[in-house]
């Protein structure tokens, strides 16, 4: 079914998009509350990838048949259409990558290798996915590097008074543009220009805001962009990297194989173009014409329309869980949805996030429990875990409402 | 489908509302092993003295935080084998493990299908027993074999 015409608003309609949205566990309605984790795909993305592998199916970049042809253009339709979605001007800026892990690994094998010496500083937040904190990590170990840290407010955001201070000396500063934990929203664009102003690039984590947030990549005037599909209504094993065309250029690449050559010699090799460059072996064909189609489909919806019907349900679950349950609830995250998303980690008093999420999934209200891939966030927290709702276009009020009475259900459960 | 009974069992929960032999030994005469489950950031620590002229646990303590599981099991592991032998204790903890589908005879290949009758060979888990549930929510299982586990290095490094 194609999304367009009619009131993207209509949030039974967006529901309906998605066909595991509709499935029940023990005869209860699924509540899926972990689309900050993987979001669930709709028909429209599901029919694109159906419809490539049955009718039109073949390698790209490599065949002169029509076949081949036509799916090479679909595939590139694709990253032009990624392009499009955050705002970059040249869809040779986008690499198609695994994940976002990988897009981050990219830059800090390709990028970093090539650019930083002993005693060069990465400058990184406390809030990092272990995605923008280990490959740095790794480096670190192996250069010599030193890693900085930009600590937080009380109030859940960065806190940047010390923020010059950590520059000097810096090559790249790291941050996620949204918090899988806190749901924070961080200026990206203060922090490229604070980091610009000392000659350091900036690679920005976008996993969780470019499926939420309108994304302008210049407006951020970002150097690195990192995204995965699957998080936007896309499918899994497909992500993006986002990296100015002259970045790219120089940059030595990061794995070797078909695509990625322009000729080979048995004395050495001459790399292909971007973004072909960095796109070593058969890509993930079908995955990326199913990101292609969840830009679509969340273009059609309209990000601003999608942003502030995320604010709106993530207001009445800030405020339903803070009447449910009072003292005995503690909300990790800012309490102001203009800076934050929809990302909203908890801890019932006394009761493990683990046994949480086990009780609701009675209710199939399903949620994360963990450290969410932010150990370093986590310990200064000061929790082992916390669980955490995620909202997506398609939640709504019955969804929160669905989650608070499976909550009570687990405090009484638990109750001494 | 397993109910949540069958996981949270009334002995369970009594003994993650109130854990025993909760607190600390001096170090040494004490051996103190961490434990740590990733993926949910249990953690167990584990104080034990093994009396080298009798081979028995005569003190144990536990600490650390986590889920109701792991913590209920914890309780439960230093209630079960304080004042046994070193001996009984390995018993015991080849006994929980394969409670927990987990057969040190099918770890090495040879197993014949009465893996649990082989591994319990004739050990009495009493309330352990209510820890058998947790079979049927495979990612738990984690959570509850965590406590056994460190509780086995803290064995071996008295041993030593």
């Amino acid at each position: 079914m194609s999304p367009w015409g009619r009131d993207p608003l209509d949030i039974a309609s967006v529901k309906a998009d998605f066909p595991l949205l509709s499935a029940t566990q023990d005869g209860k309605p699924l509540v899926y509350l972990d689309s900050a984790s993987s979001a669930q795909k709709p028909t429209y993305v599901l029919d694109a990838m159906e419809k490539a592998y049955r009718s039109q199916y073949a390698n790209v970049h490599r065949g002169v048949y029509r076949m081949a042809e036509a799916t090479t253009a679909e595939f590139e339709r694709a990253r032009a259409n990624v392009a499009r979605f955050i705002g970059a001007r040249d869809a040779r800026e986008v690499v198609f990558t695994r994940n976002a892990t990988e897009a981050i690994n990219l830059v800090a094998y390709s990028w970093a290798r090539a650019n930083l010496r002993a005693g060069d500083a990465v400058v990184l937040t406390h809030m990092e996915h272990h995605a923008n904190v280990v490959p740095w990590h790794i480096l670190a170990a192996e250069r010599d590097i030193e890693l900085r840290w930009i600590p937080l407010t009380d109030d859940y955001q960065l806190d940047l008074t010390d923020l010059d201070r950590l520059l000097d000396g810096a090559r790249l500063l790291g941050v996620g543009a949204m918090s899988n934990v806190l749901g924070t929203i961080n200026d990206v664009t203060r922090l490229t220009t604070a980091a610009h102003a000392h000659d350091a690039l900036v690679v920005v984590d976008a996993c969780q805001y470019v499926p939420h947030v309108a994304t302008d990549v210049h407006e951020w005037d970002a150097d690195f962009v990192a995204f995965s599909a699957h998080k936007m209504c896309g499918p899994s094993g497909i992500g993006a990297l986002w990296a100015r065309a002259e970045l790219l250029e120089a940059m030595p690449p990061f794995m070797g194989g078909g695509e990625m050559i322009r000729e080979v010699r048995l004395d050495g090799f001459t790399t292909n173009e971007i973004p072909w460059k960095f796109e070593a072996g058969t890509p993930a064909i079908v995955e990326a014409i199913g990101f292609g189609a969840a830009v679509e489909y969340l273009e059609c919806l309209g990000m601003d329309a999608v942003r502030d019907h995320e604010m709106r349900v993530t207001r009445y679950a800030l405020d339903e869980l803070s009447n449910a349950f009072g003292d005995s609830i503690t909300i990790y995250g800012p309490r102001d949805t203009s800076v934050r998303g929809g990302a909203v980690s908890f801890l019932l008093d006394g009761i493990h996030a683990h046994d949480v999420s086990q009780v609701l999934d009675e209710d199939a209200v399903c949620v994360r429990a963990g450290h969410h891939c932010a150990k370093p966030l986590m310990r200064i927290l000061g929790v082992p875990a916390t669980t955490r709702a995620s909202f997506y276009v398609y939640n709504d009020e019955t969804d929160v409402d669905a989650l608070v009475v499976a909550l009570g259900k687990t405090q009484q459960f638990f109750a001494p | 489908m397993a109910g949540l009974e069958d996981l949270y069992r009334e002995i369970i929960l009594d003994h993650y509302r109130s854990p025993r032999n909760r607190g600390e030994l001096d170090v040494p005469p004490a051996h103190k092993v961490e434990g740590f489950n990733p993926l949910c950031g249990d953690e167990v620590t584990v104080y034990l003295i093994v009396d080298p002229a009798t081979d028995t646990v005569t003190d144990i303590k536990i600490n650390g935080q986590g889920c109701s599981i792991s913590q209920a099991s914890t309780s439960m592991m230093s209630a079960a084998v304080k004042g046994k032998t070193v001996d009984e204790a390995r018993a015991l903890i080849r006994a929980f493990k394969a409670l927990m589908s987990i057969h040190e005879s099918k770890l090495e290949g040879e197993s014949d299908g009465s893996d649990l009758a082989a591994d319990l060979d004739g050990v009495r888990l009493g309330d352990l027993e209510a820890l058998q549930g947790v079979v049927k929510f495979p990612v738990r299982i984690k959570c509850a074999t965590l406590a056994w586990n460190t509780l086995q290095q803290a064995l071996d490094e008295a041993g030593q």
